[in-house]
């Protein structure tokens, strides 16, 4: 699995899709390959997705730092232990001074299951940052 | 667990620079050379155990062989004696000797020949293990690697295009604008098509002369007539 696989497969689907979403995708350069994956209308938040030596990691970043509320960060970060279980296919990470969710996928999944990947992983998202939103600024 | 430990006390002690690795890439190649060491201990440790199993083997079945003969001259032995005949008897006997000797010999290296198999057996079980516990390890640094990679090249990324993540409240907030613009543009077109086969229906009624008909000159001034 390479991501412009994955890229070609998810910019290809149109109406073709199972979840009814379509992506927009751009590779990054670096030093190793990065897919930018843009959920058409939920373009603000974009899923990142990297293919390590055995596995493919979708990563959203949720907030910075300095968008909580200091006197809630601890409460923040318990309840962000408390529902991590319930939230389906993705976890909580911290990566730098950012949060972030994210999946980690087998390297030999089927394109299908990436697709649903990213989309489950960018509908907790928008989840979560709703629901808490009172520890943020 | 002393690679979660490195990681965490690297990640916590400021390594977050841009560039930096989060291992040295020296104790990453030490690990990988760890592993090619520990495959080819297991590689030679199968070898060695598949030799040893067959050399225990072979004198197994040699063992039963002089088993076999030590039995058959003992009887012949016997026979000579109740023949009377006691030269033979010792001469036989003599055999029987020699043969007892070649089984105890036989037998200790039959002995050897096990315990060997069983510590090869356990040192191949041990590498497996310590194989799978490098690669673990590795795979974690090597995660950890790729993560850092990948967000230095989102930062980059970023901040090549002059664009930058944006407050998630903010983020929130437009999306769900969005997609309530998305759904009164649906409902929007809904209305107007369910409106056009109103007006539709409307039209063959009129063409059928059912329903509200215009009033024309002619019926008004039949109205006023009757007044």
């Amino acid at each position: 699995m390479n991501i412009h696989k994955i890229a070609i497969h998810l910019n290809q689907l149109e109406d073709k899709t199972e979840t009814g979403f379509n992506f927009d995708c751009t590779p990054i350069d670096g030093e190793i390959d990065v897919l930018q994956v843009d959920v058409i209308g939920r373009e603000e938040i974009p899923i990142f997705l990297s293919i390590s030596d055995n596995q493919i990691l979708c990563i959203a970043y949720l907030w910075g730092e300095d968008e909580v509320k200091e006197d809630l960060r601890t409460n923040m970060m318990e309840a962000m232990l408390e529902i991590n279980i319930t939230m389906p296919l993705s976890s909580f990470a911290k990566i730098g001074n950012k949060y972030v969710i994210f999946g980690a996928l087998s390297i030999h999944s089927r394109l299908e299951d990436i697709e649903l990947e990213i989309i489950t992983l960018s509908d907790n998202s928008l989840e979560v940052i709703s629901a808490m939103d009172s520890y943020l600024n | 667990m002393s690679i979660f430990k490195k990681i965490i006390s690297a990640l916590r002690g400021g390594a977050r620079e841009a560039g930096e690795a989060i291992i040295d890439a020296n104790s990453t190649r030490i690990f990988e050379q760890e592993i090619r060491d520990s495959e080819k201990h297991i590689i030679l440790a199968k070898r060695n155990l598949t030799e040893v199993m067959a050399k225990q083997m072979q004198t197994a079945r040699e063992l039963a062989q002089l088993q076999q003969s030590i039995k058959e001259h003992e009887g012949y032995a016997l026979q000579a004696l109740d023949q009377g005949n006691e030269t033979l008897a010792i001469e036989v006997a003599e055999k029987i000797s020699e043969l007892e000797t070649s089984h105890s010999e036989q037998q200790q290296a039959n002995e050897s020949y096990l315990k060997n198999a069983q510590r090869l057996k356990d040192l191949i079980k041990k590498s497996d293990r310590q194989l799978m516990d490098y690669k673990r390890q590795l795979s974690m640094i090597k995660t950890t690697e790729s993560v850092q990679k990948a967000t230095s090249a989102i930062t980059d990324n970023f901040t090549a295009s002059n664009s930058k993540l944006l407050n998630a409240k903010d983020s929130l907030e437009r999306i769900k604008a969005k997609q309530a613009l998305f759904d009164d543009q649906l409902k929007a077109a809904e209305q107007l098509e369910s409106e056009d086969t109103d007006q539709s229906l409307k039209n063959k009624l009129k063409e059928a002369g059912i329903g509200e008909k215009t009033s024309s000159a002619q019926s008004i001034l039949d109205r006023l007539k009757t007044k």
